[in-house]
């Protein structure tokens, strides 16, 4: 394995940004639908150096920005009943709901016990530790935190940890992006596949890309390196008019993923249609606990019904999510909507696209 | 028996507190004005004064590199010294929670004496108070500190363009040591704090001269600092994201949290904006002194981008340096 050090840095980057400057004959529309993706082309500067035609967009690649407002007031819901202790990944904590200043931040300030967990193992251990509270982990992400919640699922079940259960709002990467590809006014035209999800599921499931939708597909690290080497890939099949998948993040990702990650997955969780912010309901994209873990289901034990149609909020996430608009086309942007006082999620998450415009993205005049 | 933790009777002002004080604290801490024990410390200062407060709350109490107490007197005196004054005195107020174990209070006590021994500060004056069980989270600090002003004059006013930015070691290393600390993920690492006194270190670069101005990039890291140095003025920070100097293990840290060094706390760490005639000879001076071997040129002060601070990348783009808007949060995948 190559420490990724050495992709930080790239020693060869002028070579290959001249050699996409060479490639890039016509308009190319790039997307990168992994939230870590996002963040590394902002923080590097990569737009900026890239030539005008190659265009590169964030899609909807990050779990927290694709959770609809219905969703997190349902959560917000839950953390506020006397006997539910919340157990949260830090970024859901300034997501707001429907209303605008309602988020778990203000709910625990006015007494809600919502603690920030590193690991949904974290939360079970506080479930272990306090008998008497309903632990819920809230189980947000794609297959990369998949696997890890569905673990403590197992865990639980298997020591009869009775207090705990799990919130899924977790969601499968191929069913929206054969959703997004399939909607007529999103024009792509070679996608950045997320190096995190392939490497649980491997690389070979994102050949469909190519072959059902002739999309130009390379599977890409995070640091600077494997992004220009990504996207000099997709220019050159571009060019060569030959869309195929390739697999540039090979110090992590294999054909077939991870065995061990996939078995768990297969054992505890189903897939079940779930709300996408932007993206509306798609069957299949989101992940449920299995029948024999009914138990330790949150949904059921606090009798939650599924979320099928999201409140109207004012925020234009969806359309950024799906590369409609650039986040500065929207009329909140930086100015309602900041990351200090979030409107929608792509502006609260780390790596959601607004923040990322707002953070990295301002002209620098 | 409650030897061996916090009571409230250890903050009632009867025995228990003149024991904690006469036994614990005023042998650790032994000078003249504290030994005195009045209600105030008298002090023999002149000419015009540095004057600062600092709270601590910091979780955990012991971090790789550290203690709460360490932080307590480092984080007053830095104050004082980015001020360009020489710190002399220090007030140190305790609220403990009821059931703090007395040993912890014990290390943290000890920890105070070395570093303001370190540091050339005498502590004067003190004040502890117990809170229920509950109603605190273990320990809580707060230190002012008096020094005389050494060197006048320090201010963001005194920029100009060509002016260079040093930085006197790595960034992100308080912040990201802490935060993983309080995850549990620390076990193993090589990360640590990097907490420590910079009034050596003020000292030898101000002596050094040229010195527009000085801070110490605490919460919000060194990018936060730098805004405050440029914003609302016609000038701007531009910084070469080559030469920014951080450790391989905060590199990787902050690639997995999701966070960035640049907006990272430091606790030992100073931001010196210098002459360019001068500041070969500022970061020798920085280089030379225990604390500031890792000391680099980050940028320069242009007005290009007023109010503004910009990081070339090493792409050859460039992204503007907000400050840090709410907290870093560690991210989910």
């Amino acid at each position: 394995m190559r420490f990724d050090a050495e992709f930080h840095r790239p020693e060869g980057a002028d070579k290959l940004l001249n050699a996409i400057r060479e490639l890039a004959v016509s308009p190319v529309r790039i997307m990168e639908v992994c939230g870590t993706h996002t963040m590394a082309i902002a923080k590097s500067g990569l737009r900026q150096v890239l030539p005008e035609n190659v265009k590169l967009i964030s899609g909807p690649g990050c779990p927290v920005c694709v959770t609809p407002a219905a969703e997190i007031d349902q959560v917000l819901e839950l953390s506020s009943r006397p006997e539910v202790t919340l157990t949260t990944y830090g970024d859901l904590m300034r997501v707001p709901g429907s209303v605008r200043g309602d988020d778990l931040r203000r709910r625990k300030a006015l007494g809600a016990d919502v603690r920030v967990v590193y690991s949904p193992m974290d939360a079970l251990e506080i479930a272990k530790r306090e008998p008497e509270r309903q632990v819920v982990f809230l189980g947000v992400g794609f297959e990369t935190t998949a696997p890890g919640t569905a673990l403590a699922v197992l865990e639980a079940s298997e020591q009869g940890v009775e207090n705990f259960s799990m919130l899924s709002l977790l969601k499968r990467t191929m069913p929206a992006l054969r959703a997004l590809m399939a909607r007529e006014d999103v024009a792509i035209d070679a996608l950045i596949c997320p190096g995190h999800v392939a490497v649980i599921l491997g690389s070979d499931a994102f050949a469909f890309l190519p072959e059902e939708y002739g999309l130009a597909a390379v599977v890409s690290g995070f640091e600077t390196g494997d992004l220009l080497y990504a996207v000099h890939a997709l220019l050159r099949q571009k060019k060569e008019n030959a869309p195929r998948l390739e697999n540039e993040y090979t110090r992590a990702v294999t054909p077939e993923g991870n065995p061990a990650a996939l078995a768990v997955l297969e054992q505890v969780l189903e897939p079940r249609a779930a709300l996408w912010r932007g993206l509306g309901l798609i069957p299949e994209s989101g992940m449920a606990l299995k029948e024999e873990f009914a138990h330790w289901d949150a949904a059921k034990r606090f009798g939650l019904t599924p979320v099928e149609r999201d409140v109207p909020t004012p925020c234009r996430c969806g359309d950024v999510i799906c590369g409609l608009i650039e986040p500065t086309q929207c009329p909140l942007f930086g100015k309602v909507c900041t990351p200090e006082e979030p409107t929608g999620p792509c502006m609260v998450s780390g790596e959601g696209a607004c923040a990322a415009a707002y953070h990295y993205g301002r002209k620098l005049l | 028996m409650n030897h061996d933790i916090i009571t409230m009777d250890h903050g009632s002002g009867g025995g228990a507190t003149s024991r904690l004080i006469e036994e614990l604290l005023v042998p650790a801490f032994h000078n003249p004005q504290l030994s005195a024990l009045g209600d105030g410390a008298l002090l023999e200062l002149s000419g015009p004064l540095v004057f600062s407060t600092d709270s601590f709350v910091i979780d955990p109490v012991f971090f790789p590199g550290g203690d709460i107490g360490k932080l307590a007197v480092c984080g007053t005196v830095n104050d004082v010294a980015m001020c360009g004054g020489t710190p002399r005195y220090l007030s140190l107020g305790f609220i403990l929670e009821e059931g703090f174990p007395l040993e912890s209070l014990r290390r943290i006590v000890s920890s105070i004496a070395d570093t303001a021994a370190d540091c050339g500060v005498s502590i004067v004056t003190g004040d502890t108070k117990v809170v229920e069980k509950g109603r605190g989270d273990g320990i809580y600090i707060n230190t002012s500190g008096i020094g005389t002003l050494t060197w006048p004059g320090l201010s963001p006013a005194n920029l100009k363009p060509g002016d260079k930015v040093i930085l006197s070691g790595t960034m992100g290393d308080h912040g990201t040591a802490v935060m993983l600390a309080r995850s549990g993920l620390l076990e193993g690492g090589d990360l640590r704090s990097d907490c420590q006194p910079l009034c050596r270190l003020a000292a030898s670069v101000l002596e050094a001269g040229g010195v527009r101005v000085l801070r110490d990039p605490t919460r919000g890291g060194v990018a936060t600092t730098l805004n405050e140095f440029v914003d609302g003025t016609n000038l701007s920070i531009e910084l070469e994201e080559d030469t920014l100097p951080v450790r391989p293990a905060v590199h990787s840290a902050c690639e997995m949290l999701g966070l960035d060094p640049l907006y990272c706390a430091n606790e030992g760490k100073m931001l010196a904006v210098v002459d360019p005639q001068q500041a070969e000879a500022a970061l020798a001076a920085l280089r030379s002194t225990p604390g500031g071997e890792d000391a680099a040129i980050i940028g320069t002060v242009t007005d290009r981008y007023p109010g503004k601070v910009i990081l070339n990348t090493c792409l050859g783009g460039g992204r503007v340096l907000t400050r840090l808007t709410g907290a870093q949060l560690p991210r989910i995948c």
